[in-house]
């Protein structure tokens, strides 16, 4: 086939939903297989239902040393916010006049804590926590919105049982289109 | 500003909606406007001598010579995006946003170096040679691609608009704000995008029949990263390349972003890296925390993906102020992320009547559309507004109706009606009406 006509056809095989066995050229294939390692190393995100989590554990009251030298500055001592978001409280605000949307009173999942912590936290220096650091400053997160105990080992298997105030909250709006 | 004296040309021009609003076939015929310009007269018999003084002086010598890579004129300089400026010592200056200066541009491209930024981390400096996509998850085999190879695969152009889903989050509120067009709408930009339609690097890896949702993942220092249905990823998504024909810019993703046309800005990932196929979607922060909607029952609506059907009146709008009564264009843009404008109607009497707009070509699917109106203005104190309709019938709704169906909490997806106040002495506000 010419290449104008290949590339006709790729253009309309994508915007048409023709399925790949039907389109009219095959495009190139140029990935190259990922080493497992690799992939597992680069593969962070953690959905609810915790897979992925890594091993280790800690608690809040160790978690407590990495959230204040880590976090505070930019959260506040107790989360309650300075120059960025407040992490802490504004439990049963959502309806109220004044809202605070913080962990504790708004999100759904406490593995998007670990995720999110993990990949962008501290802000200054991202990716440079160890996993326990991790664990520890979503430990204490947690608990000074009083959702674990103090004492509480956070790991790969609590974490995903962690009950959200907010969870039942969220409605998924999405609905797939109709296929003809 | 195109303007004319009361007696010019218009003044017989059809009159379709209060306060002068003329017939929009004004602007479909094309050439109309050419009637007025007058001839410049006496300047042919000056004699080189009687050129000084005559001429400007850049014609009087040659001029600069050739550059690699060109910018605006020097006069052009205040066309600029706008951001809050931080002090030296705030602590996170590259979470944020800059704005395109709308009411300054015409057409429909928004030129890259304008086009709206939102980071969650600033812009990356990525090496185009060190940087990979990896496709992994549920699928046959996990892929690595580079830059260079997406290049060989079919190419598709197509002009869409983004739009940060957080775009006219004035609007809702109690006492909303109030703004010229860049700062009320300016989250909104439109290139021409050209790059690879993801389903080839799906097909590719081999999609598991399990697989549903995909992740997709920036390479920025928030790893930003959001949950996207896999019927998009086939439908129409595309890994985009170039932005305006040259690469995309470092703020818009570059070397490579994801596009899904019409839907939130946040989850057209920018420095994409990394797509993993999964069962369902990850429940990521900014799927989460942010950019989900909250709904005055303290519920919250999430994955609400595209964006609806909008539009704004540029000119006039606040800043771009009338001249003394007569003719004038009303511009504006209107969008929509279900599909094609079909329609565009403007009032000059605070929403009571309407004017059908012309729309100038193209009019393209998922893409900013501008539409234009001639109009008489009688120098009184009017309200502006503009109405779009989408080609799936869904008008672009007031702020008050807006507002009755999804309260004042939500800080997303605000696609309210936006009102111009233009007052006799010529100025023009942004009001709620
Ligand atoms: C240098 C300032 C800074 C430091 C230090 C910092 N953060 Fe942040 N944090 C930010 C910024 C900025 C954002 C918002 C990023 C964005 O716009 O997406 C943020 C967002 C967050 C959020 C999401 C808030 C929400 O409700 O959406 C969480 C949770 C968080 N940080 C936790 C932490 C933790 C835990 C640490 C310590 C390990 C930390 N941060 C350290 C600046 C900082």
């Amino acid at each position: 086939m010419s290449g104008r006509k290949a590339i006709l056809a790729g253009a309309i095989g994508a915007a048409l939903l023709v399925p790949a066995a039907a389109r009219a050229v095959d495009p190139p294939k140029t990935g190259r297989p990922a080493p497992a390692d690799l992939v597992k190393l680069m593969d962070i995100s953690i959905p609810p239902d915790g897979t992925g989590l890594p091993a280790g554990q800690a608690t809040a009251k160790q978690g407590q040393q990495v959230y204040l030298t880590r976090c505070a500055a930019c959260h506040g001592e107790r989360g309650e916010g300075a120059t960025n978001d407040r992490l802490v409280g504004g439990r049963g605000t959502l309806t109220d006049e004044q809202t605070f949307k913080t962990v504790g009173s708004y999100w759904p999942w406490a593995t998007t804590l670990f995720d999110y912590v993990r990949r962008a936290m501290p802000y200054n220096a991202p990716l440079s926590l160890k996993d326990e650091e991790v664990y520890g400053a979503v430990a204490y997160v947690l608990f000074l919105n009083e959702i674990v105990g103090e004492n509480d080992p956070i790991n790969a298997q609590t974490l995903p049982k962690v009950q959200m105030p907010n969870r039942d909250a969220f409605i998924n709006a999405f609905t797939e289109p109709e296929r003809r | 500003m195109r303007q004319k004296k009361d007696d010019g040309p218009f003044d017989g021009a059809e009159r379709v909606a209060a306060n002068g609003l003329l017939h929009r076939r004004l602007f479909l015929s094309g050439g109309t406007l050419a009637a007025g310009a007058a001839a410049l007269g006496g300047l042919g018999t000056a004699t080189p001598a009687a050129a000084q003084g005559v001429f400007p002086d850049w014609r009087l010598k040659p001029g600069k010579s050739f550059t690699g890579y060109g910018v605006p004129s020097r006069f052009e300089e205040p066309v600029q995006r706008t951001f809050t400026a931080r002090a030296p010592s705030y602590p996170s200056p590259g979470a944020g946003s800059s704005r395109t200066p709308l009411h300054l541009l015409e057409g429909i491209i928004t030129p890259s170096g304008l086009h709206f930024e939102r980071s969650h981390s600033g812009v990356p400096d990525i090496d185009p040679e060190k940087h990979t996509l990896l496709v992994h998850g549920l699928v046959r085999q996990p892929l690595l691609f580079d830059v260079e190879s997406l290049a060989r695969y079919p190419t598709v152009s197509r002009i869409h608009f983004i739009e940060c889903s957080g775009n006219s989050g004035a609007g809702w509120g109690v006492n909303p704000p109030v703004g010229p067009v860049a700062t009320m709408h300016g989250l909104v930009s439109c290139s021409e995008w050209s790059g690879v339609p993801l389903s080839y690097l799906l097909d590719e890896a081999g999609i598991d029949p399990a697989a549903k949702w995909i992740l997709a993942e920036g390479s920025d220092a928030a790893g930003m990263s959001r949950s996207v249905p896999l019927s998009k990823c086939v439908d129409d998504a595309m890994i985009a390349l170039y932005q305006n024909g040259e690469r995309v810019r470092p703020e818009q993703g570059y070397p490579m972003r994801l596009l899904l046309p019409g839907w939130e800005g946040n989850m057209c990932v920018k420095w994409l890296s990394r797509i993993k196929l999964t069962k369902g979607p990850t429940h990521t922060k900014d799927e989460t925390s942010k950019y989900t909607e909250l709904m005055p029952d303290g519920k919250s609506l999430q994955f609400t993906f595209p964006m609806e059907v909008k539009s704004t009146i540029t000119r006039p709008s606040e800043g771009i102020n009338m001249r003394g009564p007569g003719f004038y264009e009303i511009s504006g843009f209107a969008w929509s992320g279900n599909g094609k404008i079909k329609r565009v109607d403007v009032s000059a009497d605070g929403g009571k009547s309407w004017a059908e707009a012309a729309l100038a070509e193209p009019v393209a699917s998922r893409a900013l559309t501008r539409f234009r109106l001639g109009w008489q203005w009688d120098g009184g104190e009017i309200i502006l507004q503009s109405r779009a309709v989408d080609e799936t019938g869904a008008v672009q709704p007031t702020r008050e109706a807006l507002i009755a169906a999804k309260g004042i909490k939500n800080a997303y997806h605000y696609n309210g009606i936006t009102s111009w106040e233009v007052r006799a002495s010529g100025l023009v506000k942004n009001v709620w009406a």
